[in-house]
């Protein structure tokens, strides 16, 4: 009989370095209240959102991974030949072919990288960063860079006062190598098929692609109550309490979603003190690359020191979710 | 299984739930108040609320029923009819 190899990796991973960019026009509430009917007041109450970034029509969603993998490349002090894996999470390219993980490759330089693009919308992050540590742990690469990067704005109706307040663009990344002690723990994640109708996109009146809808309470219940025993599950995988936990980082989609799980963790254990991400606040939700940026700011600004311990939650549309525990580069 | 909660008991219990969810007092909870319109509550405070007064009173408010529950009154009564 015919015996195949298979291969195995070292025991433990971890990230090695962050990084992320966002484009240079920042939107306030005050711009978007002078083409829809909202005010300041109203968007920070409902959403916790002050401002955010949108692309220029020539700034690729491609061109925002490109900068923020480069960023995250130089912070860990490798260089593009040290990787050999590239996951480009994302739900907004321009088009389904091609993918946008083999073109941000070799742009960065990572030559011949595998390269895949990954949707899982807002939970995406997550989904790659497991899935980035476990092909290094099973030696199918050596060391992958995680990208994160959304063009909403390519998605979203304009003068839709429910969406456009909320969504932006812009890109987060990290890069996953082996390490001496375990800094990445077992991803936790799922989906909820049978919601899938709560997020999803509408034909545009105005032509054009696609519109993005959510119907805002089935899912805000949703978030409110099924994320916080996710993040609590993806605890109990590293195998680490509650009152362990220095950060939490979940998906940036409403701050009141945010504060909700935050709020349901400290009721099971989670320390007052811990730093909770608000980083929706000047960024918008960005879907896929929420995570990674607010990393990347909250470290730059001092919240996050190296080797903190960090919970991430992504979730959305899908209905899919998934968290893990990292150790803070 | 508690014994079904009183109208009075179920208006308590809510304004209690109206004050942690939205900071309204609990004094202005009562019966002929619209969520919206008079305790100036938003869409996703009544989802907050709902999700509470489940649990509470072990109930279930959809979000579609939700969407009915304009007054402190009509929720009253569809806990008490679905308690």
């Amino acid at each position: 009989m015919t015996t195949l190899n298979q291969t195995t990796g070292p025991t433990a991973t971890r990230i090695l370095g962050v990084g992320s960019h966002q484009p240079e026009r920042i939107v306030t509430n005050d711009e978007l209240s002078l083409h829809m009917d909202t005010t300041d007041q109203w968007i920070r109450e409902r959403v916790g959102i002050a401002e955010r970034r949108f692309s220029a029509p020539d700034e690729k969603l491609v061109d925002m991974a490109v900068i923020a993998g480069s960023k995250a490349l130089a912070d860990s002090g490798l260089s593009p030949s040290d990787v050999d894996t590239v996951i480009l999470a994302n739900c907004t390219m321009p088009h389904p072919i091609p993918n946008g993980a083999a073109q941000v490759a070799d742009r960065i330089g990572v030559k011949a990288a595998g390269a895949f693009d990954l949707n899982a919308a807002c939970a995406g992050f997550c989904y790659s960063l497991g899935t980035a540590s476990d092909l290094v742990r099973a030696g199918s690469a050596k060391r992958v860079l995680v990208i994160g990067a959304e063009k909403l704005t390519d998605w979203v109706d304009p003068t839709d006062r429910s969406n456009a307040i909320i969504f932006a663009d812009g890109a987060g990344a990290a890069v996953v190598g082996p390490s001496d002690t375990p800094g990445i723990g077992p991803v936790v994640w799922g989906s909820a098929g049978d919601l899938v109708d709560t997020i999803g996109m509408n034909p545009n009146p105005a032509g054009g692609n696609k519109v993005l809808y959510q119907e805002g309470q089935s899912v805000f219940r949703w978030a409110t109550t099924k994320i916080a025993p996710i993040a609590l599950r993806a605890l109990e995988a590293a195998g680490i309490t509650p009152a362990e936990v220095d950060v939490l980082i979940p998906h940036q989609a409403n701050l009141r979603i945010v504060e909700s799980i935050a709020k349901k963790l400290r009721a099971n254990g989670a320390r007052e003190d811990m730093v909770v991400a608000d980083d929706i606040v000047y960024s918008g939700n960005t879907s896929s690359a929420s995570i990674p940026m607010a990393m990347d700011h909250m470290r730059a600004a001092g919240r996050i020191k190296p080797g903190d311990v960090a919970l991430l939650v992504g979730f959305g549309a899908g209905l899919s979710y998934a968290g893990q525990v990292v150790i803070c580069p | 299984m508690a014994d079904k909660p009183s109208d009075a008991e179920i208006l308590e219990g809510l304004s209690e739930i109206v004050e942690e969810v939205a900071g309204v007092s609990p004094d202005d909870v009562t019966a002929d108040k619209s969520f919206v319109d008079d305790l100036d509550i938003d869409s996703l405070s009544m989802v907050e609320i709902a999700v509470q007064a489940e649990d509470r009173f072990g109930v279930k408010i959809p979000d579609d029923e939700l969407a009915n529950l304009k007054t402190v009154g009509d929720a009253v009564t569809y806990v008490s009819s679905h308690a």
